[in-house]
């Protein structure tokens, strides 16, 4: 049986030659350089050491960012939410601002793992290990949030929606260089989100589809001047329908509006057979099923009355 | 590969350790400190047998690099017990309500009660499932370790 078990990604030692612990983020840059590709930034940690021992990349060196002091703070400049780079999903989800001001972040944060994950993983890391099913991303997306990264080369700013690029990959770097922050526009009092997530289980469950939508409505509550739909995992990353939200864009706010956008979404998106996560054809009904949900709630909450 | 001199408080002691870089917590208690009430379940944080509180807020040790526990203040499951022998008001429960079969998870499912009732010291049923489901249960169904940590709550408010 032994030979069996040697296989498993269980039984693996991780081996290191350094791990880093930086007090700035110059220290930081410096130790990421000084590697030259060959050392990983770690935040966390619950997505890297799973990685580390799945050997779905190796490292020489790790340089962890926790002891870094100022990036775990939720600050909100005018109309900005801003937040730190370590900030984790257990703080977002208990953060009285983000739950005024952008629920459907804070309920998205309370799907994420466990609470022992949820009180180290942080939300930038969900970001930088770019899942498709990642649950932070599909509200941020929703948001149109926007991203700080710097490298040696100074900072620079990134929409979300130009972050993803492949399964696992984003603009980010982790051998180079540091998501610092994530910041976004608080719901103003015509708009309203809304993030649902469809998974077997109601903890530690894989997400079957999640949706997050942003609406914004007309002083008189009785057209969609704007939404914005997220959807995950039904592509190899997050992503925006932007074909979606140009044929709301100006549709008076009724049942009758949703039903048309939510067939739509679910017509266009293309989720693959999965065992673990159901067929094609079931996420596209439930896909359906949410959109419809999502918008429905964002709408109400941005004060319309749907019939 | 370079060493790292750690020192942290571990149940109430200060303690210091040289730890190969990234030994996972879970691997440091088990095999330097022989605390092997902490278990060693999935390795990724799907089971929550790996449980320790650190400052208070529960964690799984089996992701945790050794290294995020400088300065800082571990317990686990035999931390409970009190100088005098006895132990923490929710093992009592867990013993009382029948709430353990094989104890796989016991460790795991008291720590995270325990970080719980810290800070909410009488959750409803909703908030103590929430609160243990980062760990797996394979044997009893959870009914009787809820009611116990209900049992242990309102028994430390009367």
């Amino acid at each position: 049986m032994s030979h069996v078990f040697k296989d498993l990604h269980w039984s693996r030692d991780i081996s290191l030659k350094e791990y880093l612990v930086p007090e700035t983020l110059a220290q930081a840059l410096q130790m990421l350089s000084d590697y030259d590709g060959r050392a990983r930034l770690i935040a966390g940690g619950t997505d890297v050491i799973v990685d580390l021992r799945r050997r779905n990349y190796e490292v020489e060196a790790l340089v962890d960012i926790s002891r870094i002091p100022g990036m775990d703070g939720i600050d909100l400049e005018g109309d900005r939410i801003i937040l730190g780079g370590m900030v984790t999903h257990a703080q977002t989800a208990a953060s009285r601002l983000i739950r005024d001001k952008a629920e459907l972040l804070a309920s998205a944060c309370l799907n994420v793992g466990s609470p022992q994950i949820r009180s180290i993983a942080t939300l930038g890391g969900n970001l930088v290990s770019g899942q498709p099913a990642a649950d932070g991303s599909i509200p941020l997306l929703a948001l149109s949030a926007r991203v700080a990264i710097i490298s040696g080369k100074g900072e620079r700013v990134v929409p979300l929606k130009d972050f993803f690029l492949d399964l696992g990959k984003t603009v980010v770097d982790p051998t180079r260089e540091i998501l610092s922050r994530i910041e976004f526009d608080s719901l103003g009092p015509n708009q309203g989100g809304c993030t649902l997530r469809l998974s077997k289980r109601k903890a530690l469950g894989l997400p079957i589809v999640i949706c997050a939508v942003v609406v914004t409505v007309d002083a008189a509550k009785q057209v969609i001047d704007e939404a914005a739909i997220a959807l995950g995992p039904v592509a190899p990353i997050p992503y925006r329908d932007q074909g979606l939200e140009s044929v709301i864009q100006g549709k008076p706010a009724t049942m009758k509006t949703l039903h048309q956008v939510a067939e739509k979404a679910s017509a266009q998106c293309t989720p693959r057979d999965s065992l673990l996560r159901g067929s094609c054809d079931y996420r596209r009904e439930m896909v359906k099923v949410l959109v419809r949900r999502c918008l429905k709630t964002a709408l109400e909450q941005a004060g319309c009355t749907l019939n | 590969m370079s060493n790292i001199e750690l020192s942290f408080t571990l149940n109430g002691k200060k303690v210091e350790a040289a730890v190969a870089p990234v030994k996972m917590l879970v691997d440091l208690l088990r095999e330097t400190f022989n605390l092997t009430g902490t278990k060693v379940g999935c390795r990724e944080g799907e089971c929550g047998a790996c449980t320790v509180l650190m400052d208070g807020e529960a964690y799984n040790s089996c992701l945790m690099p050794a290294h995020k526990v400088q300065g800082r203040e571990v317990t686990t499951i035999e931390g409970l017990q009190q100088a005098d022998g006895s132990l923490d008001p929710l093992q009592e429960a867990f013993m009382e309500a029948g709430a353990v079969q094989c104890g796989f998870c016991t460790p795991g499912m008291i720590l995270n009660a325990k970080a719980l009732l810290s800070k909410n010291p009488s959750p409803d049923e909703e908030e103590i499932r929430m609160a243990l489901s980062g760990v797996l249960c394979r044997c009893t169904g959870y009914r009787k370790i809820v009611q116990a940590v209900k049992n242990a709550a309102s028994e430390s408010r009367s």
